[in-house]
């Protein structure tokens, strides 16, 4: 079966051309695709200004790739689709975003965002239907619909709207959610509870999910697989697991190294190196040499591919040019084991 | 250094009047913070731990009220003249606001927004001196000596956030408040103002109060952890303590919920929704989220916040016999 979604050699920039003095390269030549044959909850990692946000807005189909092809079960989306298939891809990729103030308009209830969606993609045949769709879903992630229902989104904490936004997903059964940092403006104590619900989405109902985050905790706790982005490529990718527990690339041993644990036995390890300089400009060699403190002469001259340093975990980095490269557009199969 | 606290509070309570009825932001807190102590407050949004900060530096305006007594070293701030409280902020009580990065003056360079808090507390220099000693404080939070002529736009956020942690260390306080000072910031950046903070505290034996929810952030960086929920003080100890041993059900709950390395996909939410601060009832505000409810007590009476061991502070009624 092909892939529910795919890029292939995506770039974007922004503010110019390629190699403009004010360009910014927000994706680099990204290839990667989504397989709903392996639903599978994938993190997108990085700093900010890493791309990944941006990788998010290009498969939604809010941003036009530069350079390079973004399909959807095989059409380029990009390219005439008739109305079905517009409706399909708006159904069947959904997103959960990050601010769960701004996604409600404060004038409406809040049954009006699960409401719309079962209009719009005529999911029940009467009124009645509709509302136990949504009583379904909001049961699903442990709402309470008489106390939901009817009431306007300055009534709900940022916890409940956030779930609501879950349920709206559920009710479409999407083939494809990104939620873009769900829970990182929610409390401690929900927390838990809202991944959880993104975990049994996806275990349940067998949704492959994109996890875009800067917070590795909850990315380790959530996701099968990592992606490791910065400036706009990937750095790392592989099994979750083994990369937070023994990151290979540099910048990842960088990023998992300042991850605050709540646990005073395990503290912060070496200092940290020194910040992004220069980000997005266009450069030849390793984007994370200057950073690196592992830099030696081949970082400089030429970009690194993906190395593969175990059956389950690629880097770019050429500390491990001497083991087997990975081609770019293989990426995918790495996150399916 | 005398043994006394630099902080003492007592049975804080910090009021806001609304229409639907009274905020009760923060109340009878009862805390102390000795000297050199790195304290961090956490809760979650609504808890009343930045309703704490303002209170401390009494910037609570009216109509909303603050009653009990905060002493800082020895002096009830509460009972200060407006104008001898002025003095007092940013000399002897610093804060690094919620957002410090937001707070910085868009049109002033930074040397001036620096100088300001000096000159407004009677620090005369002449040119060269207010130059040094602006460097000196760029130095000491590990910024280059040219930020000195430059606008905020023109720093990141973690540079920002640096420059507010100067301002704030400018007057040698006794106590610096901050209030999530790294929250708007990425894991590596927040890493390293987080080091600067704690290097600055410890070198000039200054005490803290560090507020957030991110426990991971407070395991790193402070020594005592109080834990608050919506307006009470729940519970407070050692760090170490805390983690190996947590007393309240609430810290239990909160502590299970932390993903940690080796426990990948255990989720352990605490069921139910923080109270509202309004009008709240006379029991315990974890009362109906709480899995060791006693029946007919919790939601009557609060617990007294009472140490049940050495430097251990609990409200918690199954702990009512202990000790």
């Amino acid at each position: 079966m092909a892939p529910i979604i795919e890029m292939r050699n995506v770039t974007k920039l922004f503010g110019g051309k390629m190699g403009g003095k004010n360009t910014t390269v927000a994706l680099d030549d990204m290839t990667f695709s989504v397989d709903s044959d392996f639903p599978h909850i994938v993190t997108i990692a990085g700093e900010s200004g890493s791309g990944k946000t941006t990788l998010m807005m290009l498969i939604l189909g809010f941003y036009e790739p530069t350079y390079g092809q973004i399909l959807y079960n095989g059409k380029d989306i990009w390219k005439k689709m008739t109305r079905e298939e517009t409706m399909d891809f708006r159904r069947n990729v959904q997103a959960v975003f990050q601010d769960p103030f701004a996604v409600y308009n404060p004038f409406y209830k809040v049954d009006n965002l699960l409401s719309i969606p079962i209009k719009n993609f005529n999911l029940a045949k009467g009124k009645e239907e509709a509302y136990e769709l949504m009583v379904t879903a909001l049961k699903r992630v442990g709402l309470r619909p008489e106390e939901t229902l009817g009431r306007y989104p300055h009534q709900m904490s940022g916890g409940q709207r956030q779930r609501i936004a879950v349920a709206r997903a559920l009710i479409l059964q999407p083939k494809l959610l990104i939620a873009d940092e769900p829970v990182s403006m929610v409390d401690a104590s929900l927390r838990a509870t809202l991944l959880q619900h993104i975990r049994d989405m996806n275990q349940e109902l067998r949704i492959p999910i994109l996890y875009i985050t800067h917070d590795l905790t909850t990315a380790y706790h959530v996701s099968d697989y990592i992606i490791v982005m910065y400036k706009g490529a990937v750095m790392e990718a592989g099994d979750v697991e083994r990369i937070i527990r023994d990151p290979k690339h540099p910048y990842t041993q960088l990023l998992v190294n300042s991850i605050p644990w709540p646990d005073p036995d395990h503290l912060w390890g070496e200092a940290a190196e020194g910040t992004a300089r220069s980000s997005g400009v266009y450069q030849v060699g390793c984007r994370f040499a200057d950073r690196c403190p592992h830099a030696f002469e081949p970082c400089t001259k030429s970009r690194p591919p993906l190395f593969k340093t175990s059956d389950s975990q690629v880097a770019a980095c050429f500390l491990y040019q001497n083991n087997e490269i990975l081609e770019k557009k293989d990426l995918g199969s790495i996150l399916k084991r | 250094m005398s043994d006394r606290p630099v902080i003492e509070i007592k049975d804080l309570k910090v009021y806001f009047y609304v229409k639907a009825g009274t905020v009760k932001a923060v109340d009878g807190v009862n805390l102390t913070l000795d000297p050199g102590v790195k304290m961090g407050l956490v809760g979650e949004s609504g808890s009343g731990k930045s309703t704490m900060a303002l209170a401390l530096m009494r910037m609570v305006r009216p109509p909303a009220t603050i009653e009990g007594q905060m002493f800082l070293d020895g002096v009830d701030l509460l009972t200060l003249k407006e104008e001898e409280m002025r003095r007092v902020r940013l000399s002897e009580i610093a804060m690094i606001p919620q957002g410090a990065m937001n707070s910085l003056n868009p049109v002033m360079r930074i040397r001036d927004q620096i100088l300001d808090g000096l000159q407004d507390h009677g620090v005369r220099m002449s040119r060269a001196d207010a130059d040094k000693r602006i460097t000196e404080l760029l130095e000491i939070v590990e910024l280059p000596k040219k930020v000195l002529r430059m606008y905020p736009h023109e720093l990141s956020g973690g540079m920002k956030q640096r420059v507010c942690v100067a301002i704030a260390i400018s007057m040698r306080p006794k106590v610096l408040i901050a209030d999530e000072p790294t929250s708007a910031l990425d894991v590596v950046i927040q890493r390293q103002v987080m080091e600067t903070i704690t290097r600055l505290v410890n070198t000039l034996k200054l005490s803290m109060i560090l507020i957030g929810h991110d426990m991971g952030l407070m395991a790193q960086s402070v020594d005592r952890i109080a834990v608050m929920y919506p307006g009470k003080l729940m519970e407070l100890g050692d760090t170490r303590d805390m983690f190996a041993e947590p007393l309240h059900p609430y810290t239990q709950a909160l502590i299970n919920s932390l993903p940690v390395l080796g426990k990948r996909g255990v989720f352990n939410g605490i069921p139910g929704i923080p109270p509202s601060v309004i009008n709240p009832g006379p029991g315990c505000p974890f009362y109906d989220r709480c899995p060791k409810v006693i029946e007919g007590l919790c939601v009557k009476k609060m617990p007294p916040f009472r140490e049940i061991k050495p430097r251990r502070f609990v409200a918690c009624h199954l702990y009512e016999g202990v000790n």
